[in-house]
């Protein structure tokens, strides 16, 4: 008879696992990167005169972050918390108010059915000083975006009747072209000239 | 009717632990997989602010990063406790962005150039002159897609 060849011991390879799965559970770092993304302006051409886009008034709001911290939207300061509610009434324009963005009308087609979108024209102007923050910065472009996001949200739930998160691709292009992130910062120099 | 009685002593039979490896060895290598080596020391304090609105980066290896924080305790000596810039290793100026940029522009394939994005890890005490700086810095090499590193927290209070 055939002597049977002795199996490997195997008991001690879940120590050996063990040992290089708590290395690597001490190494790695779970901690996802996440943050606000932004676009910048380009630089302007230092050989073309810039020349002043004519934006009407009542399309832009100017939101100014002094040293102090402390937030002037229009002409009226505000506490960030309310920051929010001011920009989504003033994107939305509910009642048409002279004094309130313009908008456009559009129809855009979507399967078989056609949708009417408002696009307002306003766009928020964000303006800071050298000595502001940047906490009291990111809170604020925080509550802007946020802005922008529950603008999206309640466009998608209207129109799709669903979340904007579980809307497929093309219907969230479609309100992301309707509800664009208007958020432009000045140039620099603006703000430190006062 | 002793058709099932049972012979002997009863005994709590040991659980096989012959799967037990295989189990470990899957987790081993989700941690493997998952896991991310810190590719650079951080020599600053940072501790970044919070957004509810923060979203997840995208693509990590399309990134850059430019953290903006004081020097840590033991290099304070050496560098004093005021506002410094790190790129990659070690404490650099302003105007060395630039070619940072250009290095790391240099590393990422021609097709995801446009793609890349400048994630600035700022401490969030820092003032924002520093930052406005940073920023019209990158403004002039071009790379205008950036991203402002916060963490998830809650939504501000109504």
């Amino acid at each position: 008879m055939a002597r049977k060849t002795p199996e490997v011991n195997s008991s001690s390879t879940a120590d050996m696992a063990f040992l290089l799965l708590c290395f690597f559970m001490m190494t790695t770092t779970m901690d996802q990167d996440k943050g606000l993304s932004r676009r910048l302006p380009p630089m302007p051409d230092p050989n073309h005169k810039l020349e002043d886009q004519k934006v009407n008034k009542r399309n832009i709001v100017v939101v100014k972050i002094n040293s102090q911290d402390r937030l002037l939207v229009g002409s009226k300061p505000m506490h960030v918390s309310d920051l929010r509610e001011e920009v989504k009434r003033f994107i939305k324009n509910p009642y048409g108010d002279e004094t309130l963005p313009e908008w456009k009308d559009t129809t855009i087609t979507y399967g078989n059915k056609n949708y009417d979108f408002k696009i307002s024209k306003g766009v928020i102007s964000l303006q800071n000083d050298r000595g502001t923050s940047y906490a009291k910065y990111i809170e604020v472009q925080n509550e802007l975006v946020g802005a922008f996001n529950d603008l999206r949200e309640e466009e998608a739930k209207a129109k799709f009747n669903k979340s904007f998160s579980e809307l497929d691709e093309e219907q969230q292009d479609i309100i992301k072209e309707v509800i664009p992130q208007m958020i432009s910062e000045a140039e620099p120099k603006d703000i430190t000239k006062k | 009717m002793s058709k099932f009685k049972q012979k002997g002593k009863r005994e709590v039979p040991q659980p096989p632990s012959g799967s037990l490896s295989d189990i470990v060895f899957m987790l081993l290598f989700f941690f493997m997989v998952t896991t991310t080596m810190r590719e650079t020391e951080s020599k600053l304090i940072i501790s970044t602010p919070e957004a509810s609105e923060a979203v997840k980066l995208e693509r990590k290896d399309l990134t850059s990063y430019i953290n903006i924080g004081t020097p840590i305790k033991s290099l304070q000596a050496q560098y004093g406790d005021g506002i410094r810039i790190q790129l990659n290793d070690s404490f650099k100026t302003i105007v060395e962005i630039r070619d940072f940029i250009a290095a790391e522009r240099e590393t990422k394939s021609e097709a995801d150039r446009t793609k890349m994005t400048v994630a600035i890890k700022a401490d969030k005490d820092a003032r924002m002159g520093d930052i406005t700086d940073v920023k019209q810095e990158l403004r002039r090499c071009s790379a205008l897609k950036i991203m402002y590193m916060a963490k998830k927290g809650e939504k501000a209070n109504k």
